[in-house]
């Protein structure tokens, strides 16, 4: 029984590869046909990582982007952090850009898992930015129209006289309606640690507003129920939690908010046992 | 556009993709049904009757490959073209053993591997995805592996039948499809888990080729020698 079944380290993978390759006898139909299979595979796997790693840059920097937003809740000069999440924002644009290059020519499906939790996280990223700034849901047609790239199509030289826009390829990535769900999903999280941060702040406004958009969202997710993807059912869960506790924050102001200064606000909800988990409807 | 619209208009979308998953969904069931049939017919080959009988056996699972050419014709008006792997899990398993049943005729006819082009064929589709509804390399290659583990098994069972010879050429032909595995750099999927069968094959022919030469049963076996 053989031994180098080809799981061992890297290194010793080169050689046996090396060693394979010498060794095959390519005359046999049969092995010049699993040598075109390597190829095949191998292309499309090395696609796959290159997928994995922009994706998790892209969660990577729109968790990051998350976390900046959540100041503006505690800085006096909100514009200023609204402006530097765009920039943030931008680069994570671009590697969505690279992603689309990847796929260019190919079907996106074939490699929706390798990106699809990057996407959810920037889509979070970005309707985050936007309640802050607009008070509305972003549309997934809105996100969309923001994930087009213009590329140079440097192998058509085509010397025409109606200018630039031959030679220039546009690329568009399209967030599925179901990654933007998720993202959305996430994004009621986020919603309801800024509402509690900002009662602390003594933001009598905020709770209210973020309450109001909630029950919206928990409604659309409601309406939607068990005819999305399984991912979405369960993100529904914590959606509701997030809700109630918003709702009774909320109820809290109203009763008690009179009474309290607002420097103590704080204390209130956090002896009410107002637990938030650190990383609550993040999947 | 506000919230609720943004929900009913995804809502819409959710639907159309359901009908549409449900729509392939009954072909399948009905495509699986003919799959079966050819298994039933080729896996005779593992009696007596059937054994004695492979030629025709072969012909009629072609014949019954032409009913899969329809359904799968029938499938592919249900989506769009390039969005291929959008579904391709609801067929990705019938189609995997289809491959199976075109490799095992195919061997069982000439002792040959099936190439993708036969296959193909054999159910009326494509090689490449750019042309359309296509064989993936490793719906291809996993029923390629499908294959091995019936050929060890009729490796045991021809020797009981009286035939020493086919477990000698079996033996070339899985070690040879062993060698072509060896090739590829497999990651940690179904594929790969697929394939670590294959050595637990490759022990149990040698067995039967080893119980084989030592009771002198067996000759060299020569190439295209039918008993």
């Amino acid at each position: 029984m053989s031994k180098r079944e080809g799981d061992g380290s890297p290194r010793k993978r080169k050689t046996d590869v090396q060693d394979r390759d010498m060794n095959t006898n390519l005359s046999s139909p049969v092995l010049a046909a699993f040598k075109v299979f390597q190829q095949e595979l191998d292309t499309k796997h090395d696609k796959y990582e290159r997928l994995v790693k922009l994706s998790r840059d892209i969660t990577i920097e729109s968790k990051r982007t998350i976390f900046l937003l959540h100041r503006v809740t505690s800085v006096p000069d909100v514009e200023e952090v609204l402006v530097e999440s765009d920039a943030k924002l931008d680069g994570v644009r671009q590697k969505i850009g690279q992603i689309a290059e990847e796929l260019r020519g190919e079907d996106l499906n074939q490699f929706h898992r390798a990106f699809t939790a990057g996407i959810q996280e920037f889509v979070e990223a970005l309707s985050f930015q936007h309640f802050i700034r607009h008070r509305t849901l972003i549309s997934l047609e809105e996100i969309n129209a923001k994930l087009v790239f213009m590329r140079e199509d440097k192998k058509d030289h085509k010397d025409s006289a109606e200018g630039l826009s031959m030679g220039a390829a546009v690329l568009t990535f399209h967030v599925t309606p179901t990654d933007y769900l998720l993202g959305v999903a996430d994004l009621t999280g986020e919603l309801m640690r800024m509402c509690i941060s900002s009662v602390g702040n003594g933001d009598m406004d905020t709770p209210f507003q973020v309450s109001q958009f909630l029950r919206q969202i928990h409604d659309g997710f409601s309406y939607i129920g068990n005819t999305g993807p399984y991912e979405v059912s369960k993100k529904l869960h914590t959606l509701r939690q997030s809700l109630a506790k918003v709702e009774d924050a909320c109820y809290t102001l109203r009763v008690r908010g009179s009474e309290i200064p607002k420097h103590m606000l704080a204390d209130v909800f956090s002896s009410r046992a107002v637990l938030i988990e650190p990383d609550e409807g993040v999947a | 556009m506000s919230v609720t619209e943004m929900f009913s208009n995804i809502q819409g979308f959710l639907t159309a993709d359901q009908d549409i998953r449900e729509d392939i969904r009954k072909v399948v069931q009905v495509l699986e049904q003919t799959a079966r049939e050819i298994l039933t017919v080729l896996q005779s080959v593992h009696q007596p009757t059937g054994f004695k009988d492979i030629p025709s056996k072969c012909e009629k699972a072609r014949d019954l490959f032409c009913t899969v050419k329809l359904h799968i014709a029938d499938i592919k008006t249900k989506f769009p073209p390039e969005q291929y792997y959008r579904f391709h899990e609801h067929w990705r398993f019938v189609l995997q053993r289809l491959v199976f049943l075109a490799a095992f005729v195919v061997y069982l006819e000439s002792d040959a591997l099936v190439t993708r082009e036969e296959v193909v064929q054999f159910l009326g589709i494509e090689v490449t995805r750019e042309k359309g509804f296509h064989l993936d390399v490793e719906d291809y290659l996993a029923g390629v592996l499908i294959l091995s583990s019936e050929l060890s098994r009729l490796a045991v069972n021809s020797v009981t039948l009286g035939d020493y010879n086919r477990p000698l050429r079996i033996s070339n032909f899985i070690n040879e499809l062993d060698s072509g595995f060896r090739l590829l750099n497999l990651k940690n999927d179904p594929l790969r888990k697929r394939y670590d069968g294959l050595k637990y094959d490759v022990k149990k022919i040698e067995e039967v080729v080893y119980d084989l030469s030592i009771r002198g049963l067996a000759r060299e076996p020569e190439a295209g020698r039918e008993k």
